[in-house]
């Protein structure tokens, strides 16, 4: 049964919810966190759109864990290549200057930290970096593909996710309730509502969506949440 | 030296109820199409099949799933197939989930002589149950075993009868690791080509790793998420 406390946020989040971030803000916020020379590892869903908002004057790789680096655009129609997919079995481009390889060097430069940034999904982080993306037992089982790799070597990950599931409930936890994906890994989470560093101590809170408040943000967050000062909005 | 079969049939033959199968593709990018086809055919059954993914209902390894000839499926990840998830959610066919490097790394390793391996994928989680955890620089590892097959089908670009071979585009993706980890492997390539017109310098996979191929016909090559952008 619902607690009144998640029922008043729930009603909270009603009102604000037209002025959380969408699909495509969310990733144009974690393109900012892109630096020059960078080899991007970008997972399925929201993170593939941040290839869409590179700043400029940044130059960044993307690679694609089934085997190529120097990802492209998606092809114009009539010009797909059925030999040429992402890791989301997507049809795509290759950019000059790129390269393919096998399996087997693909997760040789994600283990051995070639890559510098992975962006994921994710159905649950928890406030010590865990995070939980690949099951939930007896409902859905696909498996992890690459993703248990990357979050076991990336030196740094960044999850990006809606700040609560569609029932209402956080999805920034205390502690993961599903199958973890890796342990301690997370870095950085930037879901519709937030911009949020992992601590030691928790969740910390770095920036709000424009005219979201932060009392929104403790609402939907179940896992320690750490307000230092005053919070500003994040800036596009 | 000569590594030349007539066709898919003969490249499959001595494969046997229950054995281990490597099949190379990443989703349906870069599988043995014509070797699934006369698996089909020959309606073998029990078999483990080692590949990436475990095709969709109607093509790749969805089309032995049909057929019941599948006991146990050892992937990364399985979505986009039904009948998959039913058998799956029956009992009929035994999973087994590795992480998508680990998979690649373990097949590797088969066909390199390392018996086995310590990775930090998995580590805290249900991959990691059961298995050795090492610290190394700090940091905990799991430890990962090599996997072997007694037939290894994997689909190339062009080859030459001595079995040496290259891939296109990202259809390589687990197809060189496999070629390596077969007891016996079975090369398809789109075009066969005459000794000597591959350049050495540009050979993926050596044909010491390979004891049989032929030309495949008839690729359909099937995209699974064709995504386009509108003409500017």
């Amino acid at each position: 049964m619902a607690s009144v406390s998640q029922v008043i946020l729930v009603l909270k989040l009603s009102n604000s919810r037209n002025l959380m971030l969408d699909r495509n803000q969310i990733a144009q916020r974690i393109a900012q966190e892109l630096q020059d020379g960078w080899y991007v590892n970008l997972g399925i869903g929201i993170p593939t759109l941040v290839a869409n908002y590179i700043p400029e004057g940044i130059n960044v790789e993307f690679q694609s864990e089934n085997g190529l680096l120097g990802m492209g655009p998606f092809p114009y129609e009539g010009e797909e290549d059925a030999d040429l997919i992402n890791a989301g079995k997507q049809t795509v481009t290759m950019m000059n200057g790129g390269s393919i390889f096998d399996s087997s060097m693909s997760f040789a430069m994600i283990r051995g930290q070639h890559v510098q940034l992975t962006v994921l999904g994710a159905m649950e982080v928890a406030d010590n970096g865990d995070i939980a993306n690949w099951k939930i037992p007896g409902k859905m089982v696909k498996g992890m593909g690459g993703a248990m790799d990357l979050v076991a070597s990336a030196d740094n990950i960044i999850v990006a996710m809606s700040h609560t599931n569609r029932k209402g409930q956080s999805k920034l936890l205390r502690q993961c309730s599903l199958p973890l994906t890796g342990v301690k890994c997370v870095k950085k989470v930037v879901t519709n509502m937030a911009v949020l560093d992992i601590t030691p101590n928790g969740f910390k809170l770095l920036e709000r969506a424009p005219g979201v408040t932060v009392e929104e943000i403790q609402a939907a967050t179940e896992g320690r949440l750490i307000v230092e000062g005053d919070i500003p909005e994040m800036n596009f | 030296m000569n590594k030349l079969v007539e066709s898919a049939k003969e490249g499959i033959a001595g494969v046997k109820d229950g054995m281990t199968l490597m099949l190379g593709g990443f989703g349906l990018c870069g599988i043995p199409e014509n070797c699934i086809s006369a698996l089909v055919e020959s309606g073998v059954k029990d078999l483990t099949c080692i590949s990436n993914n475990a095709g969709v209902d109607d093509f790749g390894i969805g089309l032995m799933l049909q057929q019941r000839q599948v006991k146990k499926m050892i992937s990364s990840y399985v979505g986009e197939n039904d009948e998959f998830e039913r058998q799956m959610l029956t009992g009929e066919l035994e999973v087994d989930l590795i992480p998508q490097g680990s998979l690649a790394e373990r097949c590797r390793a088969g066909g390199a002589g390392i018996p086995a391996f310590f990775t930090p994928a998995g580590y805290g989680t249900e991959v990691a149950l059961g298995k050795e955890v090492r610290y190394f620089n700090g940091k905990p590892h799991i430890l990962e075993s090599a996997l072997h097959a007694d037939y290894a089908l994997v689909k190339a670009w062009k080859g030459d009868r001595y079995g040496n071979i290259i891939f296109k585009g990202t259809a390589r993706n687990f197809n060189p690791v496999m070629a390596m980890a077969g007891k016996i492997t079975v090369v398809e390539v789109e075009e066969l080509v005459e000794p000597g017109e591959l350049d050495p310098n540009f050979i993926h996979i050596p044909g010491v790793f390979v004891q049989r191929i032929f030309e495949g016909k008839g690729y359909e090559k099937r995209i699974e998420q064709r995504t386009t952008r509108p003409k500017e």
